[in-house]
């Protein structure tokens, strides 16, 4: 039940939220913050519950209800322990989108919070369907307010930027949803029987060349959603012209479930066309990784940075995926949660800076620390995680990536290991240009927040000063900085919690 | 005692987090007091362990369970033995004083930055001691990459200049492409070895016969780290430029610890390249073409640190040859004899510096003998110990890497005392152009002119002590029989290697007779250097000198070959595949089919003679069609 929960909880705090937007316009944001809230705790008792993962071939949670029996579809949700750690994140990060965007957001308060909930609703939905015509709805669900998002609270090239998002995520929807069409007959045509279950599905046998384009729609799907190279390109405008927790959102949550749906779906359905496509999956993925530092390098705009890192970083998830080795695969569960932490951090810090500079040009930043030592440290300590210093989560995701790709293909390994390298030439640049060297804005309070008392952020002639963080605005960087150390010292119980999911798709792609 | 190990790092922790944490709200002199407390508290706890290692004992202290995957588990745990605990003594040792020197040095700082300052100090300590406590090589590698990033920290301290600052982005990703090698070495690894953990490598190492594939490929790509982290060809360039940051942390950092972590390393991993000759050969040229190419450089600096930073590169140099001809335990012996006298001269310079308020050119200074006493002294010191003259230290463990170069081939020998008589003559010009002949400051400099407080001249003090005598635990068999005290030490920790390899012994005679070569041409270097500085400075270098003046134009050959290049291809994505191929299929199909609708709207034109006429053509077409399939 808890699952549900969840779900209906974002469902119905979205629809308050609307609804609230009528009768007071303060409540939305304490509506959507306890809505949020509440689902943390909820996933947090569940992951206190379940951390251990299920003994192999069970599910934690197994729930299942008739939808629209006509059409064979159930409302079918399933927890084990990768959809756990995932959930985690997504509720984690959930409350921290709505704090990012407590000040940010003016106008039309309501319908953003509706939407941002939804999303959120989408995305806990994909993580947890296991009845691929549910699977599907929510990943619309997931779309369409992210859609609203970038098209109303974008910055100036909005409708641009929300209109690639859509079509390019669109696009690979419906080409999944004509796989998973002819995943359902050509199972009736084998058993008799009309089903969308995942769970039945996994046992269809198909001919080569049938699994073949069958996989591939849900693979174009995930990696439009991932983004691989060369179907990144919808991803640096969309994050670039999101508001905060738009791009937090997007970067944190929305391309995990392209991951997710490799993991889940793609290497558990078509084990034998998988290993097929395997060498060339891997070749995509480090062609991302140095192809996205490359471009990292190359940006001004800070967002549009970040969003080259992140498919840079993505790239990993690919070369993890298919080297089919458990250590690769713990590495591509930790890269998700992670790669979520620290980009998103990335992104609420952007958020900030443009509040403040109205600008995200980083040509018009620079020495920033002087005026804001506090953000400084924080940012230093993300741009490190980012570049994958040990003792931060993404080198533990990196490192076993790279481990068990290692004993598959060497090359392509060392080949991505170089982009550990650019990791670090793009991560310090940007901290040169935004926080080091001359100070070329004013800055109006040099101390942290703690000090400031009677100087609140947002008042009226702050419009291009430099002030620290308020307190709103550490606690949600303090709360990322330390869920990423503490990801870096003792990733052992993530490990753990996914352990089972792990073997079993090790049981299946092993020839 | 034995399950006390994590103490010693875990004081510089508490140390880094409470001047982090804390830092716009402690006084100047208690971050101070807490930055060296950490160190001194942690030195303490490393003289404890020393005692108890002495005794032949090695610590194990796992802390937890780091990573376990399947078949892979890598424990956070601690080893120290007697390698690690020599190395705990001189991170612990010179690091408290360096701490105690940095009070005085940093006192014109802001309070918050002070205290930035000390944290980041001791977070340093904290991840060196990381690196030579870690029991396996992911360990050390957590640590091998915390020291590259409390370094950028330290180098871009000051911050708002923008010249250091890339001088810190150097040194970070110049440190950043070996650890690249260090990272694929670990894979490779895990993959020949199934572990990381020193005990289960060496032990499985040992089995394999000599030279093969695997070991040959593990230790050249950690060699390759080393190059990085101890500042060897290709990858030296950043240690100069690195002087930008506080002359403290040039001392620490810079010369005495961290720089040392490559030959730590292979010390460490001694069984594997002792099994690997043809690494032990790149291992010992690249060494020596280091120590030669550096000490060439440094003949024509100017800058005062600059001359110590190219010293510190050519000594780390002569470490990697130790190594290269399985000299481990004078490797070592080097590398804590080099943390004296270079740590001493590093902050002798820093002396100087504070009382020529932030003068750093030597053709600005002059005759200082008589105003900085004790800076005087102990440089003279420092550099007597450094250039090799017995008694004192530098001579002991120079010596001790000759001797085995000259057992493994003699022309390495020869260019290794070419080497030695160039430091001598490059620590020589320094020492006369900086204290002896005329001051040649602007007079408002010179009255202004005096000797450091005592939180800088008693560390100064306690350093030249040390490289005084720090050789004397090393004396050569030749000399004094069984005197060499820290062979006997680090015995167990070099067994395996002297098992396995064949020894070269050399005659006695042979030796007295090479020792004597060497101190003759130091000797006469030094003095030849110093009657001639003293009496005329060198003000600027011509013909070929301005080639080493500007370092052999290294820096512009990177910058030519690597930097502009990386730059020019992010460029090019950005521009060309980027906007000019993706972003335009992508944006040219949008406009195909928006262009392709507008040409279609005409059918729609809601005219029933028209749709009608378009019909029966339609029709028309698929019966012609029909027809010909159909034939």
């Amino acid at each position: 039940m808890t699952l549900i929960w969840i779900i209906a909880i974002f469902f119905a705090g979205g629809l308050l939220c609307w609804a609230a937007q009528f009768v007071n316009r303060v409540l939305i944001k304490w509506i959507a913050l306890i809505a949020a809230v509440a689902n943390l705790a909820l996933v947090g008792a569940a992951y206190a519950e379940y951390r251990n993962g299920s003994a192999p071939g069970d599910w934690l949670i197994d729930y299942t209800v008739n939808w629209i029996p006509s059409f064979a579809i159930k409302f079918h949700i399933a927890l084990d322990g990768l959809s756990l750690v995932l959930l985690l994140l997504t509720a984690f990060l959930g409350v921290l989108a709505v704090l990012c965007s407590w000040k940010e957001i003016k106008e039309r308060v309501g319908f953003y919070y509706f939407n941002l909930l939804w999303t959120l609703a989408g995305i806990t939905g994909v993580f947890v369907a296991m009845d691929l015509f549910l699977f599907y709805f929510f990943w619309e669900v997931m779309i369409v307010p992210m859609y609203f998002l970038i098209a109303i609270w974008g910055d100036s090239n909005r409708r641009y930027a929300s209109y690639k998002f859509f079509i390019f995520t669109q696009a690979g929807g419906l080409l999944m949803l004509v796989s998973i069409l002819a995943l359902f007959f050509i199972n009736h045509a084998n058993t008799g029987n009309y089903t969308f279950d995942f769970f039945e599905l996994q046992n269809i046998t198909l001919s080569v060349a049938e699994g073949r384009w069958i996989m591939l729609g849900f693979l174009v799907a995930f990696v439009i959603k991932l983004p691989a190279v060369p179907f990144h390109s919808w991803l640096p405008d969309a994050h670039s012209e999101a508001p905060t927790a738009g791009s937090l959102i997007l970067a944190g949550l929305l391309l995990k479930t392209g991951a997710y749906g490799i993991m889940r779906f793609v290497i558990t359905l078509f084990p034998q066309n998988s290993a097929e496509i395997a060498q060339w999956a891997m070749l995509v993925g480090v062609i991302g990784i140095i192809y996205g530092a490359m471009l990292a390098f190359a940006q001004n705009d800070l967002k549009r940075f970040i969003a080259y890192t992140s498919v840079s970083h993505m790239g990993f998830i690919l070369l993890g995926v298919y080297s089919f080795r458990e250590m690769a695969f713990d590495g591509v569960v930790m890269q998700m949660l992670t790669h979520g932490i620290s980009t998103g951090a990335l992104f609420a810090m952007a958020g900030m800076i443009k509040e403040r500079l109205h600008t995200r040009e980083m040509g018009n930043m620079g020495g920033l620390w002087t005026g804001m030592p506090l953000m400084g440290g924080l940012a230093l300590l993300f741009a490190m995680a980012s570049l994958g210093l040990p003792m931060m989560g993404n080198f533990i995701a990196e490192f076993l990536i790279l481990v068990g790709a290692y004993e598959v293909n060497p090359t392509l390994t060392i080949i991505a290991s170089i982009g550990l390298v650019f990791a670090a030439l793009y991560s310090l640049r940007m901290m040169q240009r935004v926080f080091f060297g001359p100070r070329t804005t004013p800055d109006r309070h040099p101390e942290p927040f703690l000090r400031q008392g009677e100087l609140r952020e947002g008042s009226a002639h702050s419009a291009s000063a430099v002030y620290d963080l308020s307190a709103r605005e550490f606690t949600i960087l303090i709360s990322l900085s330390v869920a990423i150390v503490i990801l870096g010292l003792f990733p052992q119980p993530v490990l753990d919690s996914v352990n089972t999911v792990v073997q079993s798709l090790i049981q299946k792609n092993t020839p | 005692m034995n399950q006390l190990v994590y103490l010693v790092p875990l004081f510089p922790l508490i140390g880094f987090l409470l001047n982090g944490v804390f830092r716009n709200y402690l006084p100047k002199n208690l971050s101070g007091l807490i930055g060296s407390g950490a160190i001194l508290v942690s030195f303490v706890i490393s003289v404890l362990l020393f005692i108890e290692v002495k005794n032949g004992l090695v610590i194990n202290q796992t802390l937890f369970d780091f990573i376990s995957v399947g078949e892979l588990s890598v424990p956070f745990a601690f080893q120290v033995d007697q390698l690690s605990s020599i190395f705990l003594l001189i991170i612990t040792g010179v690091g408290f004083l360096i701490h105690l020197y940095s009070t005085a040095y940093m006192h014109e700082e802001r309070a918050p930055h002070f205290a930035r300052y000390f944290a980041y100090l001791n977070l340093f300590v904290f991840s060196m001691l990381l690196l030579v406590l870690g029991s396996n090589f992911v360990i050390m590698f957590i640590g091998w990459e915390g020291v590259g990033l409390c370094s950028y920290l330290l180098i871009g301290y000051w911050f708002k200049n923008d010249s250091y600052n890339n001088a810190a982005k150097k040194a970070f990703i110049m440190n950043r492409i070996g650890d690249f090698g260090f990272l694929i070495a670990i894979f490779w690894m895990i993959l020949v070895f199934g572990s990381t953990n020193f005990a289960d490598v060496f032990s499985k190492a040992a089995t394999m016969p000599v030279g093969a594939a695997a070991l040959t490929g593990i230790t050249l790509l950690l060699f390759l780290g080393a190059t990085g982290k101890s500042a060897q060809i290709p990858l030296y360039t950043w240690l100069p430029d690195a002087m930008a940051g506080p002359t403290p942390v040039s001392a620490l950092i810079h010369a005495a610890t961290m720089v040392t972590a490559g030959i730590y390393m292979i010390a460490r991993s001694n069984v594997m390249y002792t099994l690997a000759p043809v690494t032990q050969t790149v291992v010992a040229i690249i060494g020596l073409a280091t120590a030669i190419l550096a000490a060439t450089i440094a003949l024509r600096q100017f800058d005062i640190k600059k001359v110590l930073a190219y010293s510190t590169v050519s000594q780390l140099g002569y470490m990697f040859v130790g190594l290269g001809v399985g000299a481990y335990t004078g490797a070592v012996f080097h590398v804590m004899t080099h943390a004296f006298f270079k740590a001493l001269l590093f902050l002798g310079a820093g002396s100087v510096i504070h009382a020529m308020h932030h003068e750093q050119d030597i053709r600005n200074m002059g005759g200082l003998k008589k105003h900085l006493p004790i800076t005087h002294i102990t440089f003279l010191i420092g550099c007597i110990a450094i250039a090799g003259i017995p008694p004192l230290s530098g001579f002991f463990s120079k010596d001790e890497i000759l001797a085995g170069a000259w057992s493994v081939n003699k022309i390495y020998w020869v260019i290794g005392v070419i080497g030695a008589m160039m430091t001598a003559w490059y620590m020589f010009r320094l020492y006369a152009t900086t204290f002896l002949g005329k001051f040649r400051g602007t007079p408002e400099q010179e009255h202004h002119l005096h000797e450091s407080p005592a939180a800088i001249t008693i560390p100064l003090i306690i350093l030249a002590i040390l490289s005084f005598v720090g050789g004397w635990i090393g004396i050569p068999e030749v000399i004094l029989p069984d005197a060499h005290a820290l062979e006997h030490f680090l015995a167990p920790v070099f067994a395996k290697s002297n098992e396995l390899k064949q020894a070269h012994h050399i005659e006695h005679s042979t030796e007295l007779m090479l020792m004597t070569v060497s101190v003759a041409g130091a000797l006469i270097a030094a003095i030849i250097a110093w009657i001639k500085y003293s009496r005329k400075t060198d003000m600027e270098s011509r013909g070929f000198g301005k080639v080493l003046e500007n370092k052999w134009y290294v820096d512009e050959l990177y910058d030519k070959i690597i930097v502009r290049p990386l730059y020019a291809t992010g460029k090019f994505f950005n521009r060309q595949v980027e906007k000019n191929l993706i972003d335009w299929l992508v944006n040219g199909i949008g406009k195909l089919v928006h262009y392709g609708s507008r040409q279609m709207r005409w059918m729609q034109s809601g005219q029933v003679g028209s749709y009608v006429l378009l019909m029966v053509l339609g029709m028309l077409v698929f019966f012609v069609l029909q027809f010909f399939i159909k034939k």
